[in-house]
């Protein structure tokens, strides 16, 4: 039955039940992802957010809470420059986060080879 | 005398040697590029050949580029390689003597005073037993130095020497047992007969004053044939292999063959064993100040060579290029790490399908600032300046919006990614019908003069340009009193030879104070975005190091010419650090 309106889908998060594998991967090879505060300077700088609607800091939320859906889209927009790492207030790789991400989806998604003898 | 067939561990190792080695050879050959199998066979009958047969004694026996570094490892190297090669020789022509012939079973020539015990009197015989005497010592004291070496790394100015692996250790202590055991083989041979020189039959006897040699004979040159068989055997599998690896390196290289990034092939493990782990890369890297101790170019050889090369190792780097221009094998080092990056990331490079050019403007010179300089907004104005005051039709081509210049990617492995970011520029720049292309990064520098296809553009540095306008006298410098020291970026430096305009064009404006570690020999800044893994502090680190050495030669400012570098150290705040480009525009005057 139509009523006229739908109701939106819950933007709640399950603590207990999302994928903490991402998360987890890149704190395991990159701590400093752990002391962001959220400032928001790195999509401020971001030579790629220039260009394109992207925006590193909320890519870091996203991965913080699973929801890695769009991740891959998003994160292959990144130029790796360099500039939110230098104007970054705590100190955040994010040049290797993102290599990261971009590595753990490659190898989740099979491409990697595993014969591939670097780790 | 005792059993004839002692010298088959020698003549078996030798064998296996032979035939591990070729087998190598021939695998590394057949592995290169058709291109590259081209330039071998017009080589080989070249000059390029006589070259090398030149290059390999002063590098693989003399080791001229180890006595240049530091003298006491060059000796030590020296002694056990050309030594022993002058052993051989000298040994040889000995036999032939002895024979009155060129042919005779080979084990004469090495175990020779095993053999020739009765008196004998052929020509030169004295002379040759005092030659191989006096070689022998020779060897031995670069055997000794070694010893020393691995208790005591410091008395070679070195700080640390590489960690080993079981067959290493078998290797070393092989090597190490060779000439000391061969001593006492010649010596015991002489107490017993008297072959030798007045030396050896002198020590001879000393050792016969305390008990009876004979039966020691026999066991002894047992002995050193097996010492030598195990070296030989164990030479291939342990970093020894660098020997004939290094002078098969040598040939390949002048004859043309070289290292490139997007074609992996053998010709990487033939570099990788020619390294011999001689360390003097790893006290040339400044990551060791910063306690990053595990990613110096000798353990990424080491790994490509033992399979376990991990990115956590291969992104650790600046590729600051210290470590290549200290190796005295001259290994590309810095381009086998990028080749590596390729590989391992070459399965996520970016597609950018959002690029598009964006608008273009007729010029005669077109700016491209890039990322970094948009972060140092000085440096950027001052460009804007000095441009201004000399009068260009020029376009701003990065002003509001453009693609990164993609080099921060390939430093990466990214090299496909990059390729995007590239062409898109490459069009923009076509468009503008600029005929030079002015850029105030070293990084965006190097990939604009060496990855992209600009026909007819000149890709120039603010380095060099400024100083053009000041040769032509489009602008006036007004020169101050101010002493400062000259930082060269490793990009422009190292990367690009560029060395000279940038302290010619500084002169004009300032004093410039020489620094010891300066041009090749220059620090890193520490900001390199080629390491993708090192962090902020620890970055700070070698930051401020590199300051406290400025100081030491107490300079008004710290002048660079890379925005990075500048950022970089401008968060240190010792001294003040300034772009050229905001030293020059600060003394301008407009010429009217
Ligand atoms: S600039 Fe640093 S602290 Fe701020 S949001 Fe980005 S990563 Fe987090
Ligand atoms: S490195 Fe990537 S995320 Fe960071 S500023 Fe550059 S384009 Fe943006
Ligand atoms: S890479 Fe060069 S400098 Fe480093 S250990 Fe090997 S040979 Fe020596
Ligand atoms: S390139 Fe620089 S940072 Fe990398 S290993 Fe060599 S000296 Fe160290």
């Amino acid at each position: 039955m139509d009523f006229g309106y739908t109701t939106l889908e819950t933007r709640s998060i399950d603590y207990d039940k999302f994928d903490r594998k991402l998360i987890e991967y890149l704190l395991q090879y990159e701590p400093s992802l752990l002391v962001c505060m959220a400032c928001g300077g790195c999509t401020a700088t971001c030579s790629a957010g220039n260009l394109v609607d992207f925006n590193i800091r909320r890519i870091q939320l996203m991965v913080k809470r699973g929801e890695t859906d769009t991740l891959k889209a998003e994160i292959d927009k990144c130029m790796l420059c360099g500039k939110c790492m230098l104007i970054c207030p705590r100190g955040v790789n994010l040049r290797n986060v993102v290599m990261l991400i971009k590595k753990k989806l490659s190898i989740d998604s099979g491409q990697l080879a595993t014969k591939n003898n670097i780790k | 005398m005792f059993s004839d067939y002692f010298y088959y561990p020698f003549l078996i190792g030798t064998i296996f040697l032979f035939v591990v080695v070729i087998g190598r050879f021939v695998k590394w050959f057949m592995g290169l590029s058709k291109i590259d199998k081209i330039r071998v066979r017009i080589g080989l009958f070249s000059m390029k050949t006589l070259q090398s047969v030149w290059e390999s004694v002063r590098e693989g026996l003399l080791h001229h580029n180890i006595f240049k570094t530091n003298k006491m490892l060059g000796y030590m190297h020296m002694s056990l390689a050309f030594g022993w090669f002058l052993l051989i020789v000298v040994g040889h022509i000995e036999t032939s003597c002895y024979h009155g012939s060129m042919f005779f079973p080979f084990q004469h020539s090495i175990f020779f005073r095993y053999y020739v015990t009765e008196p004998t009197d052929f020509p030169g015989h004295a002379f040759f037993n005092y030659a191989m005497e006096i070689l022998l010592f020779f060897v031995l004291s670069g055997v000794m130095l070694a010893y020393f070496k691995r208790f005591r790394s410091k008395t070679f100015g070195m700080k640390r020497t590489t960690r080993m692996r079981y067959g290493d250790r078998i290797g070393l202590t092989a090597l190490w047992l060779i000439f000391p055991v061969r001593f006492l083989c010649e010596t015991f041979t002489a107490g017993v007969y008297h072959n030798g020189s007045p030396i050896f039959n002198g020590i001879g006897d000393a050792f016969a004053s305390v008990g009876d040699l004979n039966p020691w004979l026999n066991p002894l040159w047992l002995t050193y044939s097996v010492v030598l068989g195990v070296f030989f055997v164990a030479m291939p599998f342990t970093r020894y292999m660098h020997i004939p690896a290094e002078i098969n390196l040598i040939f390949l290289r002048n004859w043309g063959v070289t290292l490139k990034e997007r074609r992996v092939n053998t010709f990487t493990l033939a570099e990788v064993y020619s390294c011999s782990r001689c360390g003097i890369c790893i006290d040339a890297c400044q990551l060791n100040l910063a306690g990053i101790k595990n990613s110096q170019s000798v353990y990424v050889l080491k790994n490509i060579r033992n399979k376990n090369l991990t990115d956590e190792v291969l992104f650790n780097c600046l590729l600051c290029g210290k470590c290549q221009e200290a190796c005295p094998v001259g290994i590309d080092v810095n381009k086998l790490r990028i080749t590596q990056r390729i590989e391992t990331t070459k399965q996520y490079n970016s597609s950018y399908d959002y690029l598009k050019t964006g608008k273009t403007r007729q010029a005669d010179i077109v700016y491209f600032a890039g990322c970094m300089t948009h972060l140092t907004p000085s440096i950027k104005q001052s460009m804007l300046k000095i441009l201004d005051h000399a009068g260009e039709n020029y376009w701003f081509m990065d002003e509001n919006k453009a693609p990164c210049c993609g080099r921060p990617l390939m430093l990466a492995g990214q090299y496909d990614a990059a390729q995007k970011l590239i062409d898109t520029n490459t069009k923009m720049i076509l468009e503008s019908g600029a005929k030079r292309l002015l850029v105030n990064c070293p990084i965006c520098y190097k990939v604009f003069k060496e990855d992209y296809q600009l026909p007819g553009v000149e890709v120039l540095h603010h380095s060099e340009y400024i100083l053009d306008l000041v040769k032509q006298g489009r602008l006036d410098v007004n020169p101050s009193d101010l002493r400062a020291v000259y930082h060269d970026p490793c990009e422009l430096g190292r990367g690009s030879h560029i060395y000279e305009q940038p302290r010619e064009l500084l002169n004009t404006a300032l004093t410039l104070v020489p620094m010891a570690r300066e041009r090749e020999k220059a620090l890193c800044c520490g900001g390199s975005l080629a390491n993708t893994k090192i962090s902020m502090a620890e970055r700070d680190v070698l930051a401020g190091k590199a300051m406290e050495e400025f100081a030491t030669y107490a300079p008004d400012l710290v002048v660079t010419s890379c925005p990075l570098c500048k950022k970089t150290f401008a968060k240190v705040d010792s001294l003040p650090v300034k772009d050229l480009a905001e030293v020059v525009a600060g003394a301008v005057e407009r010429k009217v």
